[in-house]
């Protein structure tokens, strides 16, 4: 009963209630120093801006929304290959025979309220987790950013992609339907086609032969405890070393390789984080309510002798597929000392192939280094253009990633494009040798292009679209140069390794837009005056318009 | 610290060196803060509020926004719940069902709500929120020579203290214990995975799972194995019409079940001039498998396990739908394109008394992907 509370209690209260953030934080102060200046440092940490930095964070994010849907799905699947007949509400597959881990799967999606809608964005967010690994990778490598002192990081994030892959395999090979048996039935056909201990290796994780009755429940144990552990403690440590190293960011005015020039993580980027995960977290919502993905009721249970046409598997294990179906038929078989070896086919493209892949990625930093004898410290970006050996190298590696992915479902392009299958292996063959050079070539031009672009507007200035007339005849073109120039016109500025302005309104020659989106919600600035006579005939080919001085630093909000 | 190389460095150094009294009563809450990033090594080179007059018809339209989008978010995130609640989720067979449009729902109702909290922030940050330039130092490369000294210097006596170096006896009775207390660890991991692909399945048949099938007669008492259809059920000759092929287990307990995962088989019934072709072509290893003008080939791709299973009456050719191989099936099953090398295996094939087909024999080659000790 209030009436009990006198009202000056009452107002000693609501004083204690309003005092209590401030009471908290002296408590906690008084425990554990949260005002001393580490605590501090980290409020005020600071952040460079760019729209390429943020990349990685999807990855972040996409993770975290596939722990907390991945916990709802665990309440739910039932990780056994014991047989039962199922008796839930999809009537198509009523009393047939399948293992516990479909059947409930199925149950997930049919019987559990909002079951398929967690189940499907579970799997976005998986294939969204991969593909932002991929490109945030390619954005640091494209920039060079792996180069010291961020080597480890780089090496981490690596391990973080390959985690990723066998996260999603394991994944997907979970439901235990007729697609993910085939390419669990790969998978096992990939164990034994290591050298020597191959057969071991599938009978120690099968435990027997293919696929006997424990593969799903190991396989379960590994997708959600040992491997999102992993990646969980990398993800971690990866963002610990990024903090402690500070973030790199690209040149620009005033930023130098000693210093990084940004916003302070409390208060505007911490809430721009927290911005970002919820456009994450919503897409993937959109995504898991509105598209189906891997509607596992309609392929059925896994049967060792049923496949169906366009098996393909999840878009980032593509590019092992593809590489699988383009390689020859090739296969080596000897006699060592009276007994029959083979070195099978699946080797090359499916156990050498990866291992090279995942150690020339480890290694990169490592090598480009070396080959560029440099081993100093960097913390600006480089462009890719002004690197083209690395972008070259980049763009092929790129296009030969891209060809074996599309190989890998070369029997859908075949049919949606009319293609015969075999004339789209040989495609496969030929353009992933031949085009990664092609490519390379065309990068490297590229790249040499843009570059000497770059340095002919510093020396000439912008071109304007304006043609003169000499009085001798002649027509030139006006150019606006960017900074002052000595007698001959030629500007002396510097590449600073920064977008040059090459548009006139690039450096302010149109006036700001107008604010309001249906109604003007200020005044516009009056027109500027017509050109008189007397101006337009000043002679000369530059200096039309007073140069403009920061023009060589313009820089991107 | 090195050399600063900036203007704002320069500053830096100057504000380290005098300092701020916080005292001074006529500091404001900003000049605090900028002293405390300043403490930091960090320097706020430009912090500019985004009204400098406030309540402008400019920001209070912003502010409207920003509210409303937060408003849209809540109706949206009620929507969520009242659909997660009340629209009808169960699943119903039929074209005119509302349940299909359950998960739809849900989706876009969530996705507004969350998207909605984004774009709000988004504004508040962008538009709402000072603008700031801000400066802090690096620190990079090795430590400072003193602290290089320093901590050599405590590991070193770690080193030296402890005694390793030189106490021969104590590294190598390190060396001797902790080896077999780390093999201890991982023996049971390790040693309770390994299976002997090689040891019999069944010991009464004697023969091992990586290397034989389910139409081993030992699976069978010792009497050849029937194909039976999935159902179970045998198969006389006259049950697959000329052309026509039949996926075959073999008839023990078991058979049709993912237990024996490389036993499926393709029965086929060829036509006449088919089965001459193939009679001609057979490879001594195949020689009287064929039962007249019948022929069985395991089902399990010898590239990578996958049903070939797609058959091209046209071409007499069986297509593997997961990595394209090609096999030749007028020709011992031949791969004739893709990354297979081997042929697919032959079941040599037979009738019993009662006029069933059986297999003669097990496959006479293990079937299935190659593997290193085939």
């Amino acid at each position: 009963m209030t009436s009990i509370v006198k009202p000056s209690r009452l107002k000693r209260r609501k004083q204690q209630l309003k005092e209590m953030p401030a009471a908290t934080g002296r408590g906690l102060d008084e425990r554990l120093q949260l005002a001393s200046p580490p605590a501090r440092s980290f409020l005020n940490k600071v952040f460079p801006d760019h729209w390429s930095f943020l990349l990685g964070e999807i990855a972040l994010w996409s993770f975290v929304v596939l722990l907390l849907t991945g916990t709802f799905l665990t309440l739910f699947f039932e990780p056994s290959m014991d047989e039962v007949t199922y008796q839930g509400s999809y009537t198509a597959l009523q009393d047939v025979e399948m293992s516990a881990a479909y059947a409930s799967t199925l149950n997930l999606s049919f019987d559990v309220r909002g079951g398929l809608f967690i189940r499907q964005m579970h799997h976005w967010a998986a294939l969204l987790f991969i593909a932002a690994i991929v490109v945030h990778m390619l954005r640091i490598f494209f920039t060079g950013a792996f180069r010291k002192p961020r080597e480890l990081n780089w090496i981490i994030g690596v391990a973080l992609f390959w985690l990723a892959f066998l996260l999603g395999f394991t994944g997907y090979s979970l439901p235990d339907d007729a697609l993910s048996g085939t390419g669990l039935r790969i998978g096992h056909a990939i164990m034994l086609a290591v050298p020597v201990i191959g057969t071991w290796l599938a009978y120690a994780l099968f435990d027997g032969p293919f696929p006997g009755e424990l593969i799903i429940s190991r396989i379960y144990i590994v997708h959600v405890f040992i491997l999102p552990l992993t990646v969980l403690g990398l993800i971690t440590l990866h963002l610990i070393i990024m903090f402690k190293q500070k973030h790199t960011q690209w040149p620009g005015p005033g930023r130098t390789n000693r210093n990084v020039v940004g916003e302070r993580f409390f208060p505007r980027y911490a809430a721009k984080q927290g911005a970002f995960f919820f456009i994450v977290f919503g897409a993937i919502a959109l995504m898991g309510g509105l598209f189906q993905i891997n509607p596992v009721w309609l392929f059925g249970p896994y049967k060792a002798a049923v496949v169906s046409v366009a098996s393909q598997p999840d878009w980032y294990v593509l590019f092992l597929e593809g590489a699988t179906r383009l390689f020859p038929a090739w296969e080596t078989r000897f006699t060592l000392f009276g007994e029959h070896y083979t070195l099978p086919n699946a080797f090359w493209p499916a156990v050498l192939f990866p291992g090279i892949v995942a150690i020339t990625m480890f290694a990169y930093p490592f090598i480009e280094a070396r080959l560029r004898k440099d081993k100093g410290i960097h913390n600006l970006l480089e462009r890719p253009r002004d690197v083209p050996k690395r972008t070259a190298f980049g763009a092929a590696a790129l296009t030969f990633y891209v060809i074996l992915t599309v190989s890998g479902a070369n029997d859908v392009v075949a049919k949606v494009f009319d293609i015969s299958l075999n004339a789209m292996t040989w495609i496969g063959r030929v353009g992933v040798i031949l085009l990664p050079a092609v490519v390379y070539l065309a990068t490297y031009r590229l790249c040499l292009g843009l570059q000497q672009h770059d340095r002919e507007v510093l020396a000439h200035g912008i071109e304007t679209g304006i043609i003169r007339r000499r009085p001798d005849g002649g027509f030139y073109e006006v150019h606006q140069p960017l900074g002052p120039t000595d007698e001959r016109g030629r500007g002396g500025l510097e590449y600073t390794g920064w977008t040059v302005p090459k548009k006139m309104n690039r450096i302010g020659a149109l006036a700001p837009a107008v604010r309001g989106f249906f109604v003007p919600l200020e005044k516009a600035a009056p027109p500027s005056p017509a050109p008189t006579r007397a101006a337009l005939e000043e002679p000369g080919p530059n200096g039309e318009r007073p140069s403009v001085e920061e023009a060589s630093s313009d820089q991107k909000e | 610290m090195s050399a600063p190389t900036q203007r704002a460095e320069t500053d830096l150094t100057r504000a380290g060196e005098t300092g701020v009294d916080l005292s001074d009563p006529r500091l404001t809450r900003f000049d605090l803060v900028r002293e405390g990033a300043r403490r930091n090594g960090i320097e706020i080179v430009l912090y500019e509020p985004r009204f400098p007059v406030p309540g402008s018809r400019v920001e209070r339209r912003l502010e409207r926004v920003v509210a409303l989008l937060f408003l849209i978010a809540g109706a949206a995130g009620l929507g969520f719940v009242i659909a997660y609640i009340w629209w009808p989720w169960e699943y119903e067979f039929g074209p005119d069902s509302l349940s299909k449009f359950y998960t739809p729902v849900l989706g876009v109702t969530l996705g507004v709500s969350l998207f909605a909290v984004a774009l709000a922030l988004v504004a508040w940050v962008k538009k709402l929120l000072p603008h700031e330039i801000a400066i802090e130092e690096r620190h990079d490369g090795a430590s400072s020579d003193d602290d290089r000294q320093l901590m050599e210097a405590t590991l070193a006596n770690a080193g030296q203290e402890s005694g390793v170096s030189r106490r021969p006896l104590l590294k190598g009775a390190l060396a001797l214990g902790l080896a077999p207390v780390g093999l201890a660890v991982a023996a049971p991991l390790i040693g309770g995975l390994i299976r002997d692909p090689h040891r019999p399945m069944y010991d009464e048949v004697g023969v091992s799972r990586q290397f034989h099938t389910g139409f081993h007669p030992g699976l069978n008492g010792g009497r050849p194995v029937r194909l039976v259809r999935e159902d179970g059920t045998p198969i006389r000759p006259e049950d697959v019409s000329v052309s026509g092929q039949i996926t075959v287990f073999p008839g023990i307990p078991g058979g049709t079940t993912n237990e024996f995962a490389d036993s499926p088989t393709l029965l086929i019934h060829l036509r006449q001039a088919d089965a001459d072709e193939l009679r001609e072509n057979l490879y001594e290893l195949n020689q009287g498998s064929m039962l007249g003008n019948f022929v069985a080939y395991s089902k399990v791709c010898t590239h990578a396990g996958c049903p070939p299973s797609l058959y091209e009456q046209q071409t007499n050719r069986l297509l593997c739908p997961c990595h394209q191989s090609q096999f030749l099936i007028t020709d011992n099953a031949r791969p004739v394109f893709g990354p297979a090398t081997r042929s697919l295996a032959m079941l040599p094939l037979d009738v019993d008394e009662e006029g069933y087909f059986v297999a003669a024999s097990d496959y006479k080659v293990p079937v299935g992907p190659s593997f290193w000790e085939r």
